[in-house]
């Protein structure tokens, strides 16, 4: 007996409905769930991940806008009685900040979907699948980034609206661009990793209520310099602040005056704390959802 | 591939959970083509079993076989052989019904064309062509229940689980569910099912295995599960109260055990061997004692009785078997 032959296919009536697809339409298709099937499932799942916005079009659009209010809200409501350390136009200051908040925002998407899919069943779905497993992560990633990219240009065009500026070129503010999707892509494993631990899309709040701190104790709103001595030091090596710090620098904003060590090394901090937090989380998620099946 | 050997083999598989056993070496066969029913209360270990067995789970230590691969080291092989529905409707809410067919048709490397055609055909199958292009979102429990069926049939697999399938479905839906497995089965396919309601199990198994706190306490088919605890019973009713103690002395000499008699109903019950000839029998010699009867039945014990035999032995265990919502419209 070899090993690999097609095991027992039912003899389908011709013409019965439900039989009309013979099991081996999948094994014809090569060794399930084979790496080459890695890319095209995932383009699959981005796609699934894709018509849920199209199905959804009002979410979609009060998670673009949210971020242009909270610019709007603080631009204009607090942003009159903001003097900043070393001087600037506040609202220059503030819009490198928006867009990171923007990013820190979007973990709360991959968390809500991710979480949605494990506690419905449907991620058991796709596990007794003979797809390819990592398509269901690499599949959320590529979907995400995508919603990431979308959330920053509509950003950036409220930011151009009220008179925020590249300063420096396109080249360096596409480098801050890319400063910011990355930072995006760390949370995306923050998010993943969060959500297969809960497993429970209802503990969203939780989140929320965990990303909001997290946000404003950095310097996407305030200097640190403006902050209370310990208070300070906590917004300097908030990940967030060096990813909105190197934006300043690469776009030319005003940076509300930083001299620790931190601050004066934005640009590379923004690219190690994502690559870290990447590092600890990537693995954490990978591990959680092996464990799945424990 | 040895045409004999049976399509699902599981031998001795142990789960546990904390300090819990979920499945204490649970042995389970399913030959080729038949249907298996798991019988079994809450928390019997029914779902650990199927989860096992669709290769969501992996097992403290056995081993299982299905289509001929070994579920924890040819995880990918299993999976293209298998359909699962599981206990809870795992389908997208937000996609349309079509949409899921479709991303589970393309999931499973069917291609874009043949999933399109294989979704527009569960879609028909299951009574859904109408609300294909609805969000599930809206559906109903049973719409949802139906769709998640069809989900489970995209590669009209070689094994086919199903956790409690008609478990929240009224009578019509749950007897769509019975034709549309039976009909699968007459197409080659081997199905597991687990469910409480015994009727189900009566109506649908070749086998039945049922379970409790792990492991397997009884297995055969319908038929043998029920003569396990005894065989048929003759049940007589008679027109004259006076004729009681009559009927009772001739049934005396047709019965393989002691009679039950309950004078103020004017009924009378006793085993008996052979069925039929126990009936012409009895209704020959009540003839011939001209003794009129108003009811005369030979009765089988039910699998509820079975299975509270099996079951509820012990005190402890109390189970109130789910029964189908009201009663089945076939
Ligand atoms: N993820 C889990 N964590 C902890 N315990 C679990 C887990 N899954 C199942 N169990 C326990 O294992 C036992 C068997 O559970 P299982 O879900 O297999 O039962 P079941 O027969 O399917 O029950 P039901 O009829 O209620 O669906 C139960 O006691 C349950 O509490
Ligand atoms: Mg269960």
């Amino acid at each position: 007996m070899t090993t690999s032959t097609p095991t027992p296919t039912p003899t389908h009536a011709t013409g019965a409905p439900v039989a009309s697809v013979a099991p081996t339409g999948a094994l014809a298709a090569g060794a399930p769930g084979g790496l080459h099937w890695a890319i095209p499932d995932a383009w699959t799942m981005t796609r699934r991940n894709l018509a849920h916005w199209v199905r959804q079009p009002a979410q979609v659009l009060i998670g673009l806008l949210f971020p242009v209010m909270t610019v709007l809200l603080f631009g204009y409501l607090f942003g009159g009685g903001m003097t900043l350390p070393g001087g600037g136009d506040y609202r220059a200051f503030l819009v490198p900040g928006m867009f990171a908040m923007a990013m820190l925002f979007g973990l709360e998407t991959t968390f809500a979907a991710v979480s949605t899919d494990a506690a419905r069943g449907v991620t058991d779905r796709f596990r007794s699948l003979p797809m390819a497993p990592s398509a269901v992560v690499t599949g959320r990633a590529v979907a995400d980034m995508l919603y990431a990219a979308a959330g920053l240009a509509v950003m950036v065009g409220a930011g151009l609206a009220i008179g925020w500026r590249w300063e420096q070129g396109i080249g360096r503010a596409l480098a801050a661009f890319g400063l910011l999707l990355l930072l995006r892509f760390a949370l995306l494993w923050v998010g993943i990793f969060l959500a297969l631990v809960v497993e429970s899309p209802e503990m969203l709040v939780a989140i929320q209520i965990l990303v909001w701190p997290l946000g404003f104790l950095s310097n996407a709103f305030a200097a640190p310099a403006t902050m209370p001595g310990w208070l300070g030091t906590v917004a300097a090596w908030n990940p967030l602040s060096s990813t909105v710090a190197a934006g300043r620098a690469l776009f030319g904003n005003p940076d509300g005056g930083g001299e620790s060590w931190i601050a004066q090394h934005a640009v590379p901090m923004a690219v190690v704390w994502p690559l870290l937090i990447v590092a600890v989380f990537f693995p954490l998620s990978v591990r959680r959802y092996r464990r799945l099946g424990r | 591939m040895d045409a004999t050997r049976p399509t699902v083999v599981a031998e001795g598989l142990c789960k546990r959970y904390g300090g819990k056993e979920a499945l204490a070496g649970l042995d389970l066969t399913v030959p080729a083509g038949a249907v298996c029913a798991v019988l079994g209360p809450n928390g019997a270990g029914k779902t650990t079993a199927v989860r096992i067995l669709a290769t969501l789970l992996r097992p403290d230590g056995g081993r299982a076989e299905v289509a001929g691969f070994d579920v924890v080291r040819q995880g990918p092989e299993v999976r293209a052989r298998i359909g699962l529905v599981g206990q809870q409707a795992a389908v997208d809410e937000i996609l349309s019904g079509r949409q899921n067919l479709e991303l589970f048709g393309r999931l499973s490397h069917l291609g874009a064309r043949a999933a399109a055609h294989r979704a527009d055909e569960l879609l028909a199958r299951f009574g859904l062509a109408d609300t294909g292009a609805k969000a599930v979102k809206g559906y109903s429990g049973g719409m949802r229940r139906r769709l998640d069926l069809a989900a489970g049939l995209i590669l009209a697999p070689v094994v086919l689980f199903l956790d409690e399938p008609t478990t929240g479905l009224d009578p019509r839906g749950r007897n769509e569910v019975w034709a549309s497995i039976r009909e699968l089965v007459g197409s080659g396919t081997t199905v597991v099912l687990t469910t409480q309601y015994l009727e189900e199990a009566d109506r649908l198994a070749d086998t039945i295995c049922v379970i409790d706190a792990g492991r397997a306490i009884a297995r055969g088919t319908p038929d043998e599960l029920k003569n396990a605890i005894g065989g048929d019973r003759i049940a007589i009713v008679v027109r004259e109260a006076a004729d009681v103690a009559g009927a009772a002395r001739v049934i005396e000499r047709i019965a393989s055990g002691p009679v039950e008699v309950d004078p103020d109903r004017r009924r009378l019950g006793a085993p008996v061997a052979d069925r039929m000839a126990a009936l012409t029998e009895t209704v020959r010699a009540l003839a011939e004692a001209g003794i009129e009867t108003e009811d005369i039945a030979l009765r089988r014990p039910t699998l509820d009785e079975v299975f509270f035999s099996l079951t509820a032995n012990d005190g402890s265990k109390l189970w109130t078997p789910a029964r189908p919502d009201r009663e089945e419209a076939a």
